[in-house]
């Protein structure tokens, strides 16, 4: 470990799912905040041993479904039957059944936005630099490995106890990552 | 827990009536995943991809000179000729559409329906939809004539001051393809991201690292981050499924909004989607059969994926084949001479021909799906397959030209002959489909990576496997 470099925090390395999943439980049960579990891909149940409550993406999806109808119907409307009014065949000038298609398709372009914007939002992507892609064994949780990383910036961390906590959970690695 | 992997665990063994097909062959591991599939990227440009590349190319060459052609001289050019204003092209824009759809199919409606075999082949699927529908819109953007006033299309002001006009079914279209193509492109792209990561931390280039790891938006594989992703991941699969029904039944409308016999008719949307389906798989099987093999893609793309797929194939051939024959009860029930007629005329008239291969690639040959023997035969299936690409590609031209070219008035009715052009235009648009696929499977994951570890048996924390940090290596 580097004197002149801030620790970031800890990096434990775990081979299996049933071992990082129960070390996520003993994680959270312990009171951790700022902590993490990297892994190539999503563990069924982790979300609940890491004590994570409903992602709030719906909410962004919904909001742009929303404004995605609205946006349909009334520029249709107003195109149409207000701005520039034509007869076209004896059929009136708005009519909500011509607008539908345009608007439901307006309202999951708009929606899939939401979602989109949202998932980045919350996750705070994109991002060009975080501390932990510097670190070589890292690179493998695209991989074949499953790491918890704890940061030194919560105030439960402790630099022994901690590594205790995650030698006891069964990690075959355990190290300093820097800032 | 290293000494894990070395040591057999006892796994209480199933009884063999019930055991599953594993989803990936021959135990592989999480690692075995991500090399197999990344190697397609890595290394050096094997020769058949050459082989496939270069006429690819030469093709999207001819697209390019014959929409150059077409732009500078007119719609002139191509067959098109009153009574029959609608040929080739319309018949190429809905094929290729058609063809689209499996992969959001694939991609939403599987995922939502917890299939969890769609893995193996959905980022190929996809890409394929976005590529077709590439191809499919060339079609309308240039048979207006006129393609500089293509953004007239949009509701963007012009200087006349006048809006496109919403009552048309043709304006739903363009709604509906152009959002098509964005929300399919946005799936897509949510689903590489994690795999874009992948590719990053393996890149040796710092090329590599650099674009990869800018597409990658700095993608770490947090668990915060998955559980937002995993969330907008299955929010989009449950809005593109409604799009992907929405959109050919609205090019469907096309059609039946209209008052032509054999077009004005309620059976059109359901007809077409499943029509939609049809061609669409016909279409992913005849890419992934030769893919499998080139690439050494059998263990995750495997024959339990083939044979679904032909199920798929031979279920939604069975619901055109009802709409084809129920088109004829509905004509002679609607007691309409003119609906009589056309029908008549369909299946007997001088273009029978369309009507015949239509029926036979479409109705009888998927039959041949039944039998498990064929199902298992992959030169059996990847011939199958594109007799249903054919089979859909007539059944455009009998709705489009066999709709139009008797109409109502007799003086009218003219013989359709497509121009060199037509038929040159259509196989540019091979090249540009193939074009873009072989660059997509050579410089991006052509499998899911993450979504098949995530599939495997040792994925999941509660089975035996996950102890073992099984798997060959």
């Amino acid at each position: 470990m580097s004197t002149a470099a801030r620790a970031y925090g800890v990096i434990a390395e775990f081979d299996n799912t049933a071992d990082v999943l129960h070390a996520a439980e003993k994680v959270r049960d312990a009171g951790f905040r700022k902590w993490d579990v990297y892994m190539p891909f999503p563990i069924h149940g982790m979300d609940k041993a890491m004590g994570l409550k409903n992602s709030k993406v719906g909410w962004f999806s919904f909001i742009g479904g929303v404004t995605g109808y609205t946006t349909g119907m009334l520029m249709i409307w107003w195109m149409n039957a207000v701005d520039y009014p034509i007869v076209v065949g004896g059929k009136p000038m708005f009519s909500p059944y011509g607008a539908f298609p345009p608007s439901y398709e307006l309202t999951i372009l708009f929606g899939a936005f939401g979602a989109l914007f949202g998932m980045l939002f919350l996750n705070r992507l994109p991002r060009l630099h975080h501390p932990l892609l510097k670190h070589k064994r890292f690179a493998l949780a695209t991989h074949d490995k499953f790491f918890v990383v704890i940061e030194t910036a919560d105030p439960k961390y402790s630099e022994t106890e901690t590594r205790k906590l995650l030698e006891a959970a069964g990690s075959t690695r355990i190290e300093m990552v820097e800032e | 827990m290293s000494e894990a992997a070395t040591t057999q665990i006892a796994v209480p063994v199933p009884p063999k009536e019930l055991e599953r097909i594993p989803l990936v062959q021959n135990n592989r591991s999480f690692g075995w995943i991500s090399d197999r599939v990344s190697a397609v990227t890595e290394g050096k440009t094997p020769k058949w991809w050459w082989a496939a590349f270069i006429p690819s190319v030469t093709l999207l060459g001819l697209l390019g000179a014959m929409l150059f052609y077409q732009i500078t001289t007119g719609v002139g050019v191509w067959g098109n000729q009153h009574p029959t204003m609608w040929g080739w092209d319309i018949i190429n824009f809905v094929w290729w559409i058609g063809i689209g759809h499996a992969g959001t199919l694939i991609s939403a409606i599987l995922f939502l329906l917890r299939q969890r075999w769609r893995t193996a082949v959905n980022r190929a699927a996809e890409a394929m939809t976005i590529f077709a529908v590439m191809c499919a819109g060339i079609y309308p953007a240039m048979h207006v004539g006129r393609v500089w006033f293509d953004w007239w299309l949009f509701p963007i002001p012009t200087y006349q001051g006048v809006w496109p006009q919403f009552r048309s079914p043709l304006m739903w279209d363009v709604f509906a393809v152009s959002t098509y193509f964005t929300v399919s492109v946005l799936f897509w792209y949510v689903g590489l991201v994690p795999d874009l990561a992948t590719m990053r931390d393996r890149a040796k280039t710092r090329i590599k690292q650099f674009v990869y790891g800018l597409f990658a938006l700095g993608w770490t594989g947090s668990n915060r981050n998955w559980s937002n992703y995993e969330k907008a991941y299955l929010i989009l699969a449950g809005l593109s499924t409604p799009l992907v029904l929405s959109v050919h039944s609205i090019v469907s409308l096309d059609f039946a909004v209209s008052q032509l016999p054999g077009w004005h008719t309620t059976i059109f949307p359901p007809y077409f989607v499943a029509g939609a389906v049809f061609s669409g798989f016909g279409m992913v099987l005849t890419l992934l059969i030769p893919l499998r093999s080139m690439c050494h893609l059998e263990d995750i793309i495997t024959m339990r994926h083939i044979d679904v797929m032909c199920k798929v194939t031979l279920a939604t051939g069975c619901i055109v084949s009802y709409a084809y024959l129920m088109e004829f009860i509905i004509a002679w029930y609607s007691g309409s001479a003119m609906e009589r007629f056309h029908f008549m005329n369909r299946a007997l008239g001088p273009m029978w021909w369309g009507w015949f291969w239509m029926m036979f690639c479409n109705m009888i040959i998927p039959q041949l799906f039944w039998f498990k023997k064929v199902r298992q035969n992959l030169v059996f299936v990847f011939i199958l397959s594109i007799f249903v690409n054919i089979g859909m590609w007539f059944e455009r031209f009998v709705i489009v030209v066999v709709g139009l070219y008797r109409e109502f008035l007799p003086s009218s009715w003219d013989y359709y002959k497509p121009t060199w052009v037509d038929i040159c235009t259509y196989l540019g648009t091979f090249g540009l489909f193939f074009t873009m696929f072989l660059l997509f499977m050579r410089f991006l994951p052509m499998i899911a990576v993450s979504e098949v570890k995530g599939v495997t048996a040792q994925a999941d924390p509660h089975h035996p496997a996950a102890r073992g940090n099984g798997g060959k290596h």
